[in-house]
């Protein structure tokens, strides 16, 4: 059975108060808070980048990974802050984890699934009997203007899967696809920040793409919300994540464990890996985990995963070495607005 | 002037990801088509109203295009843009067009599409409606009535919670309306907590952005089927800026065309038993009935909140029981002439829950800009 073999995350260590980026603008923070559900975002360290979280996401996957980096046949990174826009960053990664040159590797761009878009390309590949082993990444320093909407909650975070077809902890049961050609956020070659089409970028666009991609999965799947222990989606805000899963049926419980938003803000690719990643962490052996992230432009990709006995061992390992997504999370430090802007280059 | 309103119709108004502005004017024109059983070769002339095509969509020469796409080609086809007040001024340029003698039927249509486009580009297109220093001084259209809005509160001590209750009041009726953008009801503590977008008017005190069509068919004929007939339309204008104005707390366009339509139709306030007017924020609804004078200036906002223009509570006249601009939505040029319809649903006495009992004359009031044009039409059955 195709699954997860082994998964690492990375969150920056600096955070930036949606107060302060609301003072800032001479906005109301409460109506800010209140709107979006964020309190604060990650913020990337001046030295890093899109590369160097994905590398720290990729190394903590395979510090559980049981045999050699070299193993890894297929590397896909999915980000829209690769740092180059010509020069692969899933080379310069499969470089520094030593996985050889025995290997395919490709960068995605799918806006915000960009990361699962390569988990389902391996998962292709496995059952293919392609590879025997490959690496998804969704790593992103995301992007947004000052003083757009955007800003309060674009952040920075990775996360990398190991997928295989032996000793996995948890299991692919099934997954699908929905996309359709819908603009509602984009950004041009060439231009420093991503543009949005405002409201539209709900109803017909994360809300159509998502609940979609839900149906399908339900249908090929044969199971239904109730059927779940535990579901993740594609965080742009507070709001999104909870509301969805609320039309679908699945209930706060379900989600709960999942909402990294909340404390980190959406971290664009990295964002449903990332909510996935937390369930992992905590969720107990056969338990069923509904899964779908979503890309603007649009798409959004779906799975269904079933931990298993193996998945123990991980949560104990991450859990010593300070690696849970939890703890990841709690290990912070906070800029004001000014040090944000200069921790990522806007000023 | 004795025009009647043959057949009407209209789209839901909304947020309406996935019609296009052809596809909105053809429902709203076939709707009021069916609705007149006038045949469509009888349509002599088609007056297209809307404001922002040309700016949003770079589409202009809006009469012939919705001519050919209506069938209608060969038809004499204009377009008309007023503001927001397009609707109403291409109702009245369809009522001259039959009073003069050169058209015996003809269809007027509004329709704006402004959701496809980016909310700073829309307020960007509709500041077109507003002077070249105001433009230049940075203002916008909610700033614009925050100046009136402060302006009453501190001449005549009219309060926030005065004016969030017209907004509850519409959105009350809107709940009403199948057919109006927001069918939720709110509450005056929900306006007051709502976002500041220019002080003293809040998200809630403002119409929203909506796309929707609606359709009037007009004829100098009796009809079988609608016993609803315009018996004065009239229309008044002022500066274009506010800087221009002697007053800040009327809207001078409004009492000169109210004066006309008045006069035309033989009425007097106290006969207009319901009223659609202009509440782009809920300050210009207490200016529009305080000018057109269904009330004394200064105690408007405290009847308001009494509930005496509310459907179920009114003293005398029900204002805006369709949800008005704030409650059922406001594409631009399409509301003008969906105030006809709404008017003319309740004279045929088919609103339903909405329904204004035994009403027999309303009136509509269409405001263009910040005041610089107003429309007033007054409807009979």
């Amino acid at each position: 059975m195709i699954g997860i073999v082994s998964y690492g995350t990375y969150v920056p260590k600096y955070r930036v108060h949606t107060e302060d980026i609301a003072h800032a603008w001479k906005k109301n923070p409460m109506e800010i808070i209140s709107a979006l559900g964020v309190t604060e975002k990650t913020v990337p360290n001046v030295d890093e980048d899109a590369v160097t979280i994905a590398l720290e996401a990729a190394l903590q996957s395979l510090s559980y990974f049981k045999g050699k980096p070299s193993e890894i046949e297929a590397l896909l990174v999915g980000s829209e802050s690769h740092p180059y826009a010509v020069n692969p960053s899933s080379t310069i990664i499969g470089e520094l984890l030593g996985v050889g040159t025995s290997y395919v590797a490709a960068d995605l761009e799918f806006a915000c699934k960009a990361g699962t878009a390569g988990v389902q390309m391996i998962a292709g590949l496995l059952s293919a009997k392609q590879i025997k082993l490959g690496m998804a990444i969704g790593s992103d320093t995301a992007q947004s203007k000052p003083h757009d909407a955007l800003e309060y909650t674009s952040a920075s975070a990775g996360s990398a899967l190991i997928l295989g077809s032996s000793n996995v902890v948890a299991s692919l049961l099934s997954y699908t696809s929905y996309s359709s050609d819908t603009p509602d956020f984009w950004r041009r070659d060439g231009i420093r920040y991503p543009s949005h089409a405002g409201r539209f970028t709900g109803e017909p666009a994360y809300f159509a793409h998502v609940m979609g991609a839900a149906k399908l999965l339900f249908q090929k799947s044969k199971l239904q919300p109730k059927d779940f222990d535990y579901c993740v989606f594609h965080m742009p805000n507070g709001k999104f994540p909870r509301e969805v899963a609320r039309r679908l049926g699945f209930t706060s419980e379900q989600l709960g464990p999942s909402l990294t938003v909340d404390h980190i803000g959406n971290p664009y690719s990295a964002s449903s890996m990332m909510g996935l990643s937390s369930v992992l962490d905590v969720v107990k052996p056969n338990k069923k985990i509904c899964m779908i992230s979503y890309g603007s432009g649009a798409g959004s990709d779906a799975f269904v995963w079933k931990t298993t006995d193996a998945l123990v061992t991980i949560q104990k390992k991450r859990k010593e070495q300070n690696g849970l997504v939890s703890q990841q999370i709690a290990r912070k430090s906070y800029v004001d607005y000014l040090g944000y802007l200069k921790q990522t280059h806007k000023v | 002037m004795n025009i009647t309103v043959a057949g009407i119709g209209m789209t839901k108004f909304g947020e309406l990801w996935d019609a296009s502005p052809r596809w909105l004017a053809g429902q709203a024109v076939t709707a009021a088509i069916r609705d007149s059983g006038v045949e469509k070769k009888s349509i002599q002339g088609l007056f297209v109203a809307n404001m922002l095509s040309g700016m949003l969509g770079m589409q202009g020469h809006l009469g012939a295009l919705f001519a050919e796409e209506l069938g209608l080609s060969g038809v004499p086809a204009y377009t008309v843009e007023g503001a927001c007040a397009s609707g109403g001024l291409a109702v009245h340029a369809g009522v001259m067009s039959i009073l003069s003698g050169q058209y015996d039927t003809v269809c007027v249509l509004g329709v704006e599409k402004m959701t496809d486009h980016k909310p700073e580009l829309v307020s960007s297109a509709l500041m077109g409606a507003g002077s070249n220093e105001e433009r230049l001084a940075g203002a916008t259209f909610p700033g614009l009535y925050a100046i009136l809005a402060r302006s009453h509160m501190e001449k005549y001590g009219t309060t926030e919670k005065q004016l969030a209750s017209v907004a509850v009041k519409n959105h009350f009726h809107a709940s009403l309306n199948a057919l109006a953008q927001f069918t939720h009801p709110i509450t005056v503590e929900q306006v007051l907590r709502s976002s500041c977008v220019a002080d003293p008017l809040k998200l809630l005190d403002c119409s929203p952005v909506t796309d929707g069509a609606a359709a009037v068919i007009l004829t100098k004929h009796q009809s079988k089927k609608s016993g609803v007939h315009i018996v004065a339309s009239a229309v008044a204008t002022d500066t274009l800026g506010l800087a221009g104005r002697k007053s800040l707390t009327e809207l001078v366009a409004t009492k000169q065309a109210a004066l006309k339509a008045f006069t035309q139709a033989g009425v007097e306030q106290k006969d207009i038993q319901f009223a659609e007017v202009h509440d782009c924020f809920t300050i210009a609804e207490i200016l529009a009935i305080e000018d057109m004078g269904f009330g004394r200036k200064g105690e408007v906002g405290t009847n308001m909140e009494k509930g005496i223009y509310t459907l179920g509570t009114a003293e005398h006249i029900v204002i805006n029981s369709s949800g008005g601009l704030k409650g059922c939505g406001h594409p631009i040029g399409a509301t003008g002439v969906k105030q006809i319809v709404e008017v003319t649903s309740q004279l045929r006495g088919v609103c339903g829950k909405r329904q204004v009992k035994q009403a027999r004359v309303g009136l509509t009031h269409n405001v263009g800009g910040s005041g610089a044009t107003a429309v007033v039409h007054i409807l009979k059955t």
